[in-house]
C-alpha cells in the first residue's frame, strides 16, 4: 500500500470520535480495520507425508463461499439438494469468506462485481481455491464483446479448475470437485502462493480494469 | 383511449400518433411539451404509473428518441409520449418532481446515453459504471467490441461459425 489518498469512501477517512465516556478516539480505519501485509507464499511442510496428509484433509473439507455471480450461481442451489447431495463430497456453503476455501465464480463477471469478487477473495484464508464456472470465466463466452465483463478470470485470480459450459449441469460442477480434489491431493492447487508470488501482476491487471480503486491493496 | 389522444391533440402540440394496439398508443410531442403532456396524463387522465423512461438511438437521424411510458390502472392502458432531442447536446427536462422512480431512470440514462437532466437528486452519481472514462456505452458510436479487445485479454483462439452452414457441414458433410 504505497498511497493512502487513493481511499476516497469517506467511512474509511480518519476521523476522531466521541467514547461512551466523553473521551476523544482517534479512528484510522485504514490502519485499524486493515492489515496492510502484503499476502505471503506458504512453503510446503518439509516432509512430504505431512504434507500429503494435509492436502488429503483439505481435500475432503471443501467449504464454499456463498458468492453468487451471473446465471451460474441458480445451478448451485440443486448442489445442496437430496438429489445431487455435495455434502457427501464433503462440499458445504459458508457464508463469510473467512470460513470458506473454495470460491466458486459462477457465470460471467462485470468489473463491478470482480471488484467485490477480489475483496472476498483476499478476505479468504490460505489455501484457498478458485472454481470457474462457465464459458463466460473462460474467454468471455457469450459476453466476450461486452463493454463491462471481463473475459479471462485467470489473468485477475488464480483458477484452479474450469468447469466448461453455458451453463455446466450440478453433474459437471460435482465432476469439477471431483478433479479439484485431485488437483488438491496431488499439491498442484497452489493458487494462493500464485497469488503471493504474482501479486504485482495480478494487481496491475485488476487495477486496469477497475478504475475508481477505493479499496485496500490487499486487506484480510 | 380515443377521446385521451383527442384530448392530448387539442391540447398539446402532437406530431404523430402511433396505434401500436387498442390500449398502447405512442404519441410523438416537442421537446418542450413532453413533461407537460405526461404532467396532463398523470394528473388528468389517471396514467399515474411510470412504467419506464427509455430512449432510442437514431443515431442516423441525430437524435435520441426518448418514451415516457406511462399506465392507467382503470382501463388497463399505456401511452407512450415520445420526443425527439439533439443527439449531440443531449438534455431534458427532468420528470423527478412527477415520480420519485425518475430519479433512477435518468441516472441510468446520463450513464448510459450521456442524457443531462439538470435538477434530477444525484443524477451524476455512477449508476451501474464504477469509474467509467469513456464516451457512455449504449451510445452508437462506441465500438464495444473494440474496446472488449483492448481491456480485457480477449482469449486468442475464438472462432465464429454460421450455425447453419456449420450444423449442415457437421451433420451431412457429402451433401
Amino acid at each position: 500500500m504505497e498511497d493512502k489518498k487513493i481511499f476516497t469512501d469517506p467511512d474509511l477517512t480518519k476521523r476522531t470520535v466521541i467514547g461512551p465516556n466523553g473521551e476523544d478516539i482517534t479512528v484510522d480505519p485504514i490502519q485499524d480495520y486493515f492489515c496492510d501485509a502484503l499476502p505471503k507464499k506458504h512453503e510446503p511442510k518439509r516432509a512430504k507425508i505431512f504434507e500429503s496428509f494435509f492436502n488429503w484433509a483439505r481435500a475432503e473439507s471443501i467449504w464454499v463461499l456463498g458468492f453468487g455471480t451471473g446465471c451460474g450461481s441458480i445451478e448451485l442451489y440443486p448442489l445442496l439438494t437430496p438429489r445431487f447431495d455435495a455434502y457427501r463430497f464433503g462440499v458445504q456453503m459458508r457464508p463469510t469468506p473467512r470460513q470458506a476455501n473454495l470460491m466458486i465464480i459462477s457465470g460471467y463477471l462485470s468489473v463491478k462485481t470482480l471488484k467485490r469478487a477480489i475483496r472476498s477473495y483476499e478476505q479468504m484464508q490460505n489455501p484457498k481455491f478458485v472454481m470457474a464456472l462457465g464459458s463466460c470465466t473462460i474467454n468471455g463466452g457469450m459476453y466476450f464483446d461486452s463493454y463491462n465483463t471481463i473475459n479471462r478470470l485467470d489473468k485477475y485470480m488464480p483458477v484452479d479448475v474450469y468447469v466448461a459450459g453455458c451453463m455446466p449441469r450440478p453433474e459437471a460442477i460435482l465432476a469439477g470437485f471431483e478433479a479439484l480434489k485431485k488437483r488438491i491431493k496431488a499439491g498442484k492447487a497452489e493458487g494462493a502462493n500464485l497469488y503471493a508470488e504474482n501479486f504485482e501482476t495480478y494487481k496491475k491487471n485488476q487495477k486496469k480494469i477497475i478504475r475508481d480503486w477505493n479499496m485496500p491493496d490487499y486487506n484480510w | 383511449m380515443e377521446k385521451i389522444i383527442q384530448h392530448l391533440q387539442g391540447t398539446f402540440d402532437v406530431k404523430v400518433v402511433k396505434k401500436q394496439r387498442d390500449d398502447l398508443y405512442f404519441v410523438t410531442v416537442g421537446k418542450e411539451q413532453a413533461i407537460p403532456a405526461v404532467t396532463y396524463l398523470r394528473d388528468a387522465e389517471g396514467f399515474t404509473h411510470l412504467v419506464m423512461i427509455t430512449v432510442a438511438d437514431w443515431m442516423e437521424k441525430g437524435v435520441f428518441e426518448l418514451n415516457y411510458i406511462v399506465h392507467n390502472y382503470e382501463l388497463h392502458a399505456d401511452i407512450s409520449i415520445c420526443t425527439n432531442i439533439n443527439r449531440e447536446e443531449a438534455t431534458m427536462h427532468s420528470a423527478h418532481h412527477l415520480w420519485e422512480q425518475a430519479w433512477t431512470y435518468q441516472r441510468e440514462l446520463k450513464e448510459m446515453y450521456g442524457i443531462d437532466f439538470p435538477g434530477s437528486p444525484r443524477v451524476d452519481e455512477s449508476f451501474n459504471l464504477e469509474g467509467w472514462d469513456n464516451i457512455p456505452p449504449m451510445r452508437r458510436e462506441f465500438d464495444t467490441l473494440k474496446y472488449a479487445n483492448e481491456t480485457y485479454f480477449p482469449r486468442p483462439g475464438r472462432e465464429t461459425h454460421d450455425p447453419a452452414a456449420y450444423m449442415k457441414q457437421k451433420l451431412y458433410p457429402d451433401e
